[in-house]
């Protein structure tokens, strides 16, 4: 059987990745939905109040299923990782107790008034609830991403007793909090987020206009997801670049892995796909040439630190992986730029909806943002790699002392079989949903009075 | 060592976990006991009315589990890691029901067919009982302590958790959320479904009785140490007699169908309870039952006293935002509860 580390760290990069389809959704679909039921107030259009309600059960499904593998992640910390729970809890305690108190309880406790509401609050109570839950989701993203920048580059610590009863101690709280890489990487995976939520309300706005039903609704919430997508692309092209050049100046070898860079004496290229062979310690592909040495120094000839000056125990073994991962990430981020301008150009000639070919690329677009969140993900953890705290704890040795393989192989293969289930639910009430649609009111009337007696006759027996 | 109005930071941290703990015990524990009383209704409708009185809260009320998790995590760091690795199956398998308890409710109304329904029902109120079973396990294996050695690591197996105190608890925890889950479910529902529910508030405040009764007893046998702090200040004592005074009142309560003074005195009983045990358990957080020596305190535990105090303002400043806005949440979906096109 695998080691304990083995199966723990399956077990975490499963669990983690798996939890990580939802959040960013919810993160994205949040600020769609302010943006549509704003609409909705402003305008009084049937068409704004019927597409939120659709995107609101939506957004429930996801939510529900972000709660449900998030809590495995909190206690897994204390499962998997005790000795690392107890390194860090001094520093990472407080960021997780501040996402809880700050961020999940206002998510929860407002999500119930979005859903169940709509006729007991006003509609101006109602927005405000939308946007408190909004609020809610992106609190929750700093927290959490300001704990895990911390363990990038810690910051604002010092460390106490020795051994394995060593642990990391706070010094100053908000050093910790805006530590070298918080910011970038924040900004970074929060636009991550509004692309992976705006790109499902374009894909099923997408979907709709093919199928030509809905067509008002449809179109309404493709142009509402377009301009979250659009503004997110072009802006992940600065906070991807910022958060690189984090990396280059805190993490050397991650950045040397992510480029697949050895040789400390030579001018550094930066590919743009390619190949490491980690035997050979050598990479080939179609590069910029002194690239990386731009990106690091400013200077296209001023050489770069390589991975061979960096002690084998020190650096991370995955070397392909890191690179490939991390340029497919580029190459995406790259490709959702070239889509969402390519899609506001044909608004802007009142040609986009007759594209049909545009529009189906749209519908399964709604993939390359989740798989570039992951892939971003992947690099980033795999690259810091021997380390859990970059360079003070080793993540071989986090882990918990009384923990033995036999138990993680069965959590294991719980989580596996339980999360299966789980994601074929999803995926069948998310279709279902979509293909029931939103409930249409008429598009004539006034809605308010109406709207509410419409409601008591809808009752289902 | 510091302190702030003549208690420690470790003791004020103590303090704020032990108030989450009672929220949550409080708040998510009227809904675990509507779970586990969900099949006792047959009709589809009540099932949907008794599902949809929970709807809009039990999210909010499970954040609470939450913050505790991330407040021990924070405060008590070594607690943490080595509670959690220690119970790692137990944990494990609450995690699972968790996640099934949180999708049943999610999903059972979403599809009309009956097997899917019924599907959703059986695993929604078995979840419900077995994470209801699995809390009150901890705790009674808490109460009771466990074999620890010097290194703090656990010396028993996984059979050590299953013994008869920690069973005896566990059911009482079970019976407690069954009383306070009927008596909130009461205040909510009307006409044929309020009939029912007023005879199964009756059988649960018995059962819960019961439960009381002997846990009282098996506590003043076979757990002397949780009796010590009573010892040395009998003023103390004061407490398991207000237990058993809102015990009685809540019975009175119910006999004369005010359930919504049920409901607040049934809320007090549990806050009751966990100040009890918080008290018996202070200053440790995990007794070891084969030396004393080899408990954890909330010294040895604590984060340093600058994590501690970062934290008490972030409590400070967070538990009125979360108080103001529940309140807000229960405020807004008072009343008897009513199904509409969103409901599920």
């Amino acid at each position: 059987m695998p080691s304990v580390e083995i199966l723990s760290r399956i077990q975490f990069a499963f669990t983690i990745a798996f939890h990580y389809i939802y959040p960013p959704l919810s993160i994205g679909l949040g600020v769609c939905l302010v943006i549509m039921e704003g609409l909705y107030l402003k305008t009084g259009l049937p068409v704004y109040r019927d597409i939120t309600r659709f995107w609101i059960k939506i957004f429930a499904l996801i939510f529900g299923l972000g709660v449900a593998t998030g809590i495995v992640m909190e206690f897994e910390f204390g499962t998997n990782w005790a000795t690392y729970s107890h390194y860090v809890g001094d520093i990472f305690g407080s960021a997780l107790a501040a996402e809880g108190i700050f961020a999940f309880a206002l998510e929860s406790g407002f999500l119930g008034v979005l859903l169940f509401g709509w006729n007991r609050v006003s509609k101006g109570v109602h927005f405000f609830s939308t946007i408190m839950v909004a609020f809610g989701s992106i609190f929750s993203a700093i927290w959490i991403v300001i704990a895990n920048s911390w363990q990038q580059t810690p910051a604002g610590y010092r460390i106490e007793g020795h051994d394995l009863g060593a642990r990391a101690v706070i010094t100053d709280f908000w050093a910790m909090v805006n530590n070298p890489s918080s910011i970038d990487r924040l900004s970074h995976v929060l636009v991550g987020a509004f692309l992976a939520g705006s790109f499902l309300v374009m894909s099923v706005g997408a979907w709709y206009i093919l199928k030509g039903k809905y067509i008002k609704h449809s179109q309404a919430m493709f142009k509402v997801g377009l301009s979250v997508a659009v503004i997110a692309a072009l802006l992940q092209l600065f906070t991807g670049h910022r958060s690189a050049e984090y990396v280059s100046k805190y993490q050397p070898a991650k950045l040397a892995a992510m480029e697949g860079h050895y040789d400390s004496l030579a001018v550094a290229d930066m590919y743009i796909m390619g190949w490491v062979n980690t035997k050979e310690e050598k990479t080939t592909g179609i590069k910029i040439p002194g690239g990386l040495s731009f990106l690091t120094h400013g200077s296209f000839s001023e050489p770069v630190q390589g991975l061979r000056s960096i002690p084998k125990e020190d650096r991370p073994t995955a070397v392909n992986f890191v690179f490939q991962t991390y340029h497919l990430m580029v190459a995406i981020g790259i490709t959702l730029i070239a889509l969402t301008l390519t899609a506001v150009v044909l608004l802007w000639k009142k040609q986009l909806f007759n594209h049909r070919w545009l529009m189906w690329i749209f519908v399964w677009a709604v993939l390359l943002p989740q798989i570039a969140n992951q892939l971003g993900w992947y690099a980033a953890e795999v690259g810091r790699q021997p380390w859990v705290v970059y360079g003070l704890l080793r993540t071989s040795d986090a882990l918990s002392k009384k923990v033995t393989a036999d138990q993680v192989m069965f959590s294991l293969i719980l989580f596996t079989l339980v999360y299966m289930l789980l994601f074929v639910l999803f995926i069948f009430l998310l279709n279902r949903k979509i293909s029931h649609g939103p409930d249409i009111t008429d598009e004539d009337e006034d809605d308010s009075e109406h709207f509410s007696k419409r409601n008591i006759a809808n009752i289902p027996a | 060592m510091e302190t702030i109005l003549g208690l420690d930071l470790p003791t004020w941290w103590f303090l704020v976990i032990g108030g989450l703990i009672t929220g949550y015990g409080v708040l998510d524990g009227f809904d675990l006991g509507a779970g586990a009383l969900h099949l006792f209704f047959n009709k589809e409708e009540s099932r949907r009315l008794v599902l949809n009185a929970i709807g809009p809260v039990w999210d909010g009320n499970e954040v609470w589990l939450v913050i505790a998790g991330g407040a021990l995590f924070a405060g008590f760091p070594l607690v943490y890691g080595v509670v959690f690795s220690t119970f790692y199956i137990p944990f494990m398998l609450f995690l699972v029901a968790l996640i099934f308890r949180a999708i049943s409710i999610e999903f059972r109304s979403k599809e009309p067919w009956k097997w899917w329904r019924k599907m959703w029902d059986i695993s929604y109120s078995v979840s419900s009982i077995f994470i209801t079973l699995l809390l009150g396990l901890v705790l009674g294996n808490l109460i009771h302590g466990m074999p620890f050695n010097k290194e703090h690591e656990f010396t028993g197996t996984l059979l050590t958790f299953f013994n008869p105190y920690a069973i005896l608890i566990s059911f009482t925890t079970l019976a407690l959320f069954m009383l306070h889950g009927a008596i909130y479910l009461v205040m909510k529902t009307e006409n044929r479904l309020y009939a029912k529910l007023t005879i199964l508030v009756n059988n649960c405040s018995k059962f819960f009785i019961l439960c009381f009764i002997l846990t009282s007893m098996a506590t003043l046998i076979y757990v002397p140490h949780m009796t010590q702090a009573f010892k040395h200040a009998p003023a103390l004592f004061i407490l398991p007699l207000i237990a058993v005074l809102i015990l009685l009142n809540i019975k009175r309560n119910i006999d004369s169908r005010k359930y919504f003074t049920a409901f607040v005195y049934s809320c007090i009983i549990i806050s009751c309870l966990l100040i009890l045990f918080a008290i018996g358990l202070y200053p440790n957080i995990i007794i070891s039952n084969t030396d004393p020596a080899n408990s954890i305190s909330i010294y040895a535990a604590a984060s340093s006293a600058k994590s501690l105090k970062i934290m008490l303002i972030i409590a400070a400043i967070g538990t009125p935002l979360v108080l103001s806005y529940t309140i807000f949440v229960f405020w807004t979906f008072r009343g008897k509860v009513k199904l509409n096109e969103m409901s599920y």
